[in-house]
């Protein structure tokens, strides 16, 4: 392990010191106006009942009774989950397969990896319009559209993903693959084993650190899906419950949380920041675990 | 026998380069089919999506002269706020953010702990959380206009950047600084001219994920800025299509396109950087 650095070292630490304000104090500033301050009044929000932010009055934990009771933010979440599993098998098995083909040194890996990484630099909005003139364009020879049904709004969203997110994936495989020691593969060789048996016992332990990474990112990128969903489907089609209510069923969590926000309904902001807290509680559990996950490992090397 | 081992190997090799071209050659379709249809007549962009823009189909540069003014705002406009934005707060981050990543890693106090945990747990909040709260206060501060908002990306976009920075500091020797700190350099001199040149690598990195995020950004912007007298690309775009009943998908298509190329052309030239910012980012973050 490496030595700490005494980071308080006299001869510099203390003449810093007397200049707190000017290297601290613009980062602090913004730092609660941008998100300290925020996330404490959202917090407090989300047991109140309020219109404006200045009448609102403190009712307890009925904002979270009433979101459970939300069939649409049930129905949001069940998508999500299943939307951010389903991609991130798909995102990682094939940004595994196309890492792996790269790093066999073959012709034009460069070019293929430039063309394969490029989508992830077009933002969501653009993405969403671009695919669904894809995708009306195909389905409208057989009459029908991407909004009119779920399961077209489920896939398209899996396959625009697919397209935006392998190339990044494939990057981060790149890096663990190139990682392999080359001895560890020679003596697979060499004692025999086959292809399927390298990749399967030697290469694939190694690169574990990659994977997982990706695992956790591509599961937080899909539980945390917004522009995507509103610029492809919106969350159409509808679909009308029991008690006469209507869901937009390819509506996912971010989405249905900017909608109760935002939406008709007056009035619902406090549900909304409710939901919110949940939403955020369920992301920030599957970062926290990533990050005690990457630190243990940094301990461990 | 080693030589007919050897071409099977190579015979392996072209065939998997050939069946990643053809991916590839699929890969680019989506982009292809933007360009094909912006140079395509309206009418037609729903219909015969993917055919080539011949004949009556094609509407040569008009989707691109109706796109400009198209929407009831200039296209030249988004473009512009969007720069403005995207460089203001990257510039603003990067300075801000490596002078204080600079004094957490530098002096051992309570209050830096404080600062630098709050940033780690700032980097796992969704914007959901804060969007409804940031954009009132943000209203409330007047921070509502291109040349204000960097602020609030500095306040929301502070935590990974820190993170980053910090990493980078900590493993910097700390000799230089204190020879130039013995030698009389003042923390501001010492820090401009000698630790800033240092954090390169990282500035770079950082710049590219900051700039990959503000420029793709559309909520925060929608929720933050005046809509009605300012709009970003990502903003235009939306708004071509959540205004009108019928969308004129050639213009759209013209404006997806512009919006596109820069983007690449960016990519193409800086991509060393870009791919090893976003590893960097990914591994860390």
């Amino acid at each position: 392990m490496k030595p700490k650095h005494t980071s308080n070292s006299r001869a510099l630490s203390r003449p810093i010191r007397k200049w707190w304000w000017l290297f601290m104090g613009p980062v602090v500033a913004a730092f609660i106006i941008g998100f300290v301050w925020p996330f404490i009044q959202g917090i407090y929000l989300s047991f109140c009942q309020f219109r404006l932010i200045s009448d609102a009055k403190f009712i307890g934990f009925g904002n979270y009774l009433k979101a459970f009771n939300d069939a649409s933010f049930r129905h949001a979440f069940w998508y999500t989950a299943l939307f951010a599993v389903v991609s991130l098998v798909l995102i990682n098995v094939l940004a595994f397969a196309v890492a792996y083909a790269l790093t066999q040194g073959i012709k034009g890996s460069n070019l293929f990896r430039t063309v394969f990484f490029m989508p992830n630099l077009i933002g969501g909005i653009v993405l969403g319009y671009i695919w669904s003139m894809i995708f009306d364009g195909i389905l409208s020879r057989y009459g029908t559209s991407i909004l009119l049904q779920t399961k077209y709004g489920f896939w398209g969203l899996i396959i625009l993903m697919c397209w935006q997110q392998i190339g990044y994936m494939m990057i981060i495989y790149i890096a663990g693959l190139q990682a392999v020691p080359d001895d560890m593969l020679e003596a697979a060789k060499i004692d025999g084993a086959s292809k399927s048996q390298t990749l399967f016992r030697v290469t694939i332990p190694n690169v574990m650190p990659s994977i997982t990474i990706c695992m956790f990112l591509s599961l937080t990128n899909g539980f945390k899906l917004f522009d995507q969903n509103l610029a492809l489907t919106a969350g159409q089609p509808f679909q009308i419950q029991a008690g006469g209510t209507a869901i937009k069923t390819t509506e996912m969590l971010a989405l249905n949380i900017y909608n109760t926000f935002y939406g008709q309904t007056s009035g619902s902001q406090g549900v909304a920041q409710a939901k919110a807290v949940i939403f955020f509680i369920l992301v920030a559990g599957l970062g926290l675990a990533q990050l005690a996950y990457t630190r243990k490992r940094e301990v461990q090397q | 026998m080693r030589a007919n081992t050897l071409s099977a190997e190579k015979r392996r090799k072209n065939l998997l380069s050939i069946t990643l071209g053809v991916i590839c050659i699929i890969y680019v379709l989506p982009v292809l089919t933007v360009a094909i249809n912006s140079f395509k007549l309206n009418t037609f962009v729903k219909t015969d999506t993917f055919a080539l823009p011949r004949g009556e189909m094609w509407a040569g540069v008009s989707n691109f002269v109706t796109g400009m003014t198209f929407g009831s705002y200039p296209f030249w406009k988004s473009v512009l706020y969007s720069v403005v934005i995207t460089v203001l707060s990257t510039a603003l981050i990067l300075l801000c953010t490596s002078m204080a990543a600079w004094y957490i890693a530098r002096v051992d106090s309570k209050f830096c702990r404080v600062v630098y945990y709050l940033c780690v747990f700032s980097m796992v909040v969704p914007f959901q959380m804060v969007m409804y709260t940031l954009s009132k206060t943000a209203d409330t501060l007047k921070l509502n206009t291109p040349w204000t908002i960097p602020i609030v990306y500095l306040g929301f976009g502070a935590g990974l950047a820190i993170f980053m920075f910090v990493g980078f500091v900590k493993s910097i020797p700390l000799e230089i600084e204190e020879a130039a700190a013995i030698d009389g350099c003042s923390p501001i001199r010492t820090y401009f001219s000698v630790v800033l040149p240092m954090l390169k690598p990282t500035m770079i990195s950082v710049g590219i994920l900051e700039i990959m995020w503000i420029w793709n950004d559309y909520l925060l912007p929608y929720l933050v800025l005046d809509i009605n007298e300012y709009r970003t690309i990502p903003i235009h775009i939306q708004y071509l299509k959540g205004s009108y009943g019928t969308v004129d998908l050639g213009a759209t298509m013209a404006l997806i396109l512009l919006s596109i190329i820069p983007v690449i052309v960016f990519y193409l030239t800086c991509q060393k950087h870009i791919i090893k910012g976003v590893a960097a980012g990914a591994v860390k973050g």
